[in-house]
């Protein structure tokens, strides 16, 4: 007998007693089912009886099996352990084969049930390769193909009359591939039942058991909106802009994405949603858009507004009044998802891949949600909770952001405007809406005439961080007013994709070097509100203007004097490759 | 790849599959001197060594093995 890690005083795991019973050689396996398991918060006792005792162990009463007070005990039998015979063509046969091996691990479940109160779990078998004719093989009675599958079939039927549970390790063989699956070679060398390659994930299936039985599976999965349950970003491309069609590759990949929350909601899975979007906006295409499959009332809770993820998730988990560790994050973008992790560590986040065609592979291959049986509570958990898409209130934040954004190894580039960057400046200016100060349309020539303007300081400014380049995020367009000494900002304008990363102050810190440079005294800014830009109201206000009127339309004006600017100066890299010299300025 | 870096390699391998501090493996060394190296170990030897060098070998390759020389030889075979 090895017995081994005990469980005892390794709090906060929660120790769990599990007895490995087998025919096969399962040394290479047994290590790792301790370690995946305390991934999975088990502090996991393994009680594996000498090799090939399985009848043995289950009916004396006196087995280690029977006698170690063991919470489950997992059958892992191999299909070449089975009396399988043969029967090509025979149904009578062949069902008295595959009822003669339902009984005989019947025979093993009554004997542990007799003896101990230990849980079954009941691993099915992976189909072999090899088969004697072909198709045929499926459906013909009496190959090992026609066999196996009935025997798998028969067995689901009975762990569900019998309340055990079943392994679906056929299910997991199947996802890697059959012929990967099975290794011939290590079965004759060693009696090893499946290629080495898998152990870790077979292992990870069987804690995934070992939690949920412990009630350690999550309940609930928080969405990111833009680039995660649609394509594009509803704030800049607008309900009529984000892609969410069928007939749309990338659309159909979202619409996936959307269809399998609502299987997760069907069996009992909460959605919330955290996304940076005003409310308002990010509530549209629940509303209007047609194609759309999730709607407002399947959320429960709905937290769309600028600030950092970590604090809605909290505000989340607190709504629901649930545990963090209950909660799965699903967001495309690496900075969310890395920021969530470090404040949030309980809370699960897949690391998506860039194609968002695998996206719910990716989620479901995780297996946070596995559970071991579906009740009526889980079936009418989604409507206990009122589901109104609610606000949570925004408690204190969840960690240190300036510390967090320190760590982001931030580089800040600013260039002028030039021939090579021309397009993308094209773009940023005509289809940002959302971090637009004055949402002023310029043509190429237009921009191409403010490249060459040496009375215009005109910026276009980058970002890079650990995750990669960004590209250019923001761009800056500032003239002389017919006053003397007056910079207005005509543009100011930011991709949504690096908010919360200070940016505006680095912007407002080199502008204002340039200013002083060329003896400008006074700095003036202009917010026009559209149905887009309410994110940026407070603007100004944050960076230290003062406001100097506001029109009837909502339109503010603002200023700041250059010699009592005190600009923040957050952690990043700085590097400008914008000379000082070539502003000149007509004389007054 | 020759013998010494074969050695090189196998060293790494025998002091992780048998949770060992800089095994000195020679060619003479055979599964008598190394505690542990039971039938279990073995295979875990063979599947490592597998995956190192990126080689296949079959029961009757390894069956014909009796000492870490059998083992280096064998590996130089396969990666030449």
């Amino acid at each position: 007998m090895e017995k081994k890690a005990p469980s005892s005083n390794l709090a906060p795991l929660t120790p769990f007693s599990l007895g490995l019973l087998s025919n096969s050689t399962t040394e290479l396996i047994t290590p790792a089912l301790i370690a995946t398991a305390a991934r999975h918060g088990i502090a996991l006792d393994l009680i594996v009886p000498p090799y090939d005792q399985v009848a043995q162990q289950a009916l004396t009463h006196d087995s280690i099996i029977n006698n170690s007070n063991l919470d489950a005990v997992l059958l892992a039998i191999d299909f070449r352990s089975l009396p399988l015979q043969l029967s090509v063509g025979e149904l009578e046969t062949s069902t008295a084969t595959i009822s003669a091996a339902i009984a005989y691990l019947k025979t093993l479940r009554d004997g542990i049930k007799a003896h101990s109160k230990a849980v079954c779990i009941f691993q099915n078998f992976a189909m072999p390769v090899e088969s004697l004719f072909g198709s045929l093989d499926r459906h013909l009675p009496g190959t090992l193909r026609n066999l196996i599958d009935g025997i798998n079939r028969e067995l689901a039927a009975f762990v569900n009359e019998s309340g055990d549970i079943l392994f679906d390790v056929s299910g997991v063989a199947e996802c890697v591939g059959l012929s990967n699956w099975h290794a011939p070679d290590l079965w004759n060398m060693a009696k090893i039942p499946f290629s080495c390659d898998f152990v870790p994930l077979y292992a990870d299936h069987v804690a995934r058991i070992l939690a949920a039985l412990r009630g350690k599976s999550r309940k609930v999965l928080i969405l990111d909106l833009d680039n995660t349950v649609w394509g594009g970003i509803i704030g800049d491309d607008g309900v009529e802009g984000i892609q969410i069609a069928q007939g749309d590759a990338r659309g159909e990949a979202h619409l996936a994405v959307q269809r399998f929350a609502l299987g997760l909601r069907q069996r009992g899975i909460i959605l919330a949603v955290s996304s940076k979007n005003t409310d308002e906006t990010a509530r549209i295409p629940f509303e209007t858009h047609p194609e759309m499959l999730l709607r407002l009332h399947h959320f429960t809770v709905f937290q769309a507004n600028w600030n950092d993820k970590a604090t809605n998730i909290k505000a989340i988990a607190e709504e629901l009044s649930l545990s963090l560790d209950s909660i799965v994050f699903m967001d495309d973008n690496p900075v969310e998802r890395d920021l969530v992790r470090q404040f949030l560590p309980q809370v699960a986040v897949p690391e998506l891949p860039e194609d968002p065609a695998y996206y719910v592979r990716t989620l479901s291959a995780a297996g946070y949600f596995e559970a071991v049986t579906l009740t009526d509570e889980d079936l009418t958990r989604a409507s206990a909770y009122a589901d109104n898409a609610k606000r949570a209130s925004l408690k204190h934040s969840a960690g240190d952001m300036d510390e967090y954004l320190e760590a982001l190894d931030m580089t800040i580039t600013f260039m002028p405007f030039d021939a090579s960057g021309r397009t993308r400046i094209v773009q940023l200016i005509n289809k940002s809406n959302q971090y637009n100060l004055t949402t002023r349309r310029y043509t190429e020539p237009q921009i191409a005439d403010i490249t060459e303007d040496p009375e215009v300081l005109a910026m276009q400014i980058r970002l890079a961080d650990r995750f990669g380049d960004n590209g250019m995020i923001s761009v800056l367009i500032c003239r002389p007013e017919a006053q003397k000494n007056i910079w207005n900002i005509d543009t100011w304008l930011m991709s949504c994709r690096v908010l919360g990363r200070k940016v505006e102050h680095m912007v407002l810190a080199e502008l204002l070097q340039h200013a002083n440079a060329v003896g400008i005294d006074t700095v003036t800014g202009t917010y026009r509100p559209t149905a887009k830009n309410k994110m940026v109201s407070d603007h100004y206000a944050r960076l230290g203007f003062s406001k100097v009127d506001e029109a009837q339309d909502g339109t503010s004006y603002w200023k700041l004097l250059v010699n009592e600017a005190n600009p923040q100066r957050p952690p990043m890299k700085l590097i400008s490759h914008i000379a000082f010299k070539t502003l000149e300025r007509t004389p007054a | 790849m020759n013998q010494a870096q074969i050695y090189a390699h196998l060293n790494a391998i025998f002091d992780d599959v048998f949770d060992l501090d800089s095994t000195e493996i020679t060619p003479e060394t055979t599964a008598k001197d190394i505690e542990g190296w039971d039938s279990i170990s073995h295979i875990r030897l063979i599947i490592t060594v597998e995956k190192k060098f990126n080689i296949k070998l079959s029961a009757s390759d390894v069956g014909r093995l009796e000492t870490v020389g059998d083992l280096a030889t064998l590996i130089q075979s396969r990666t030449e």
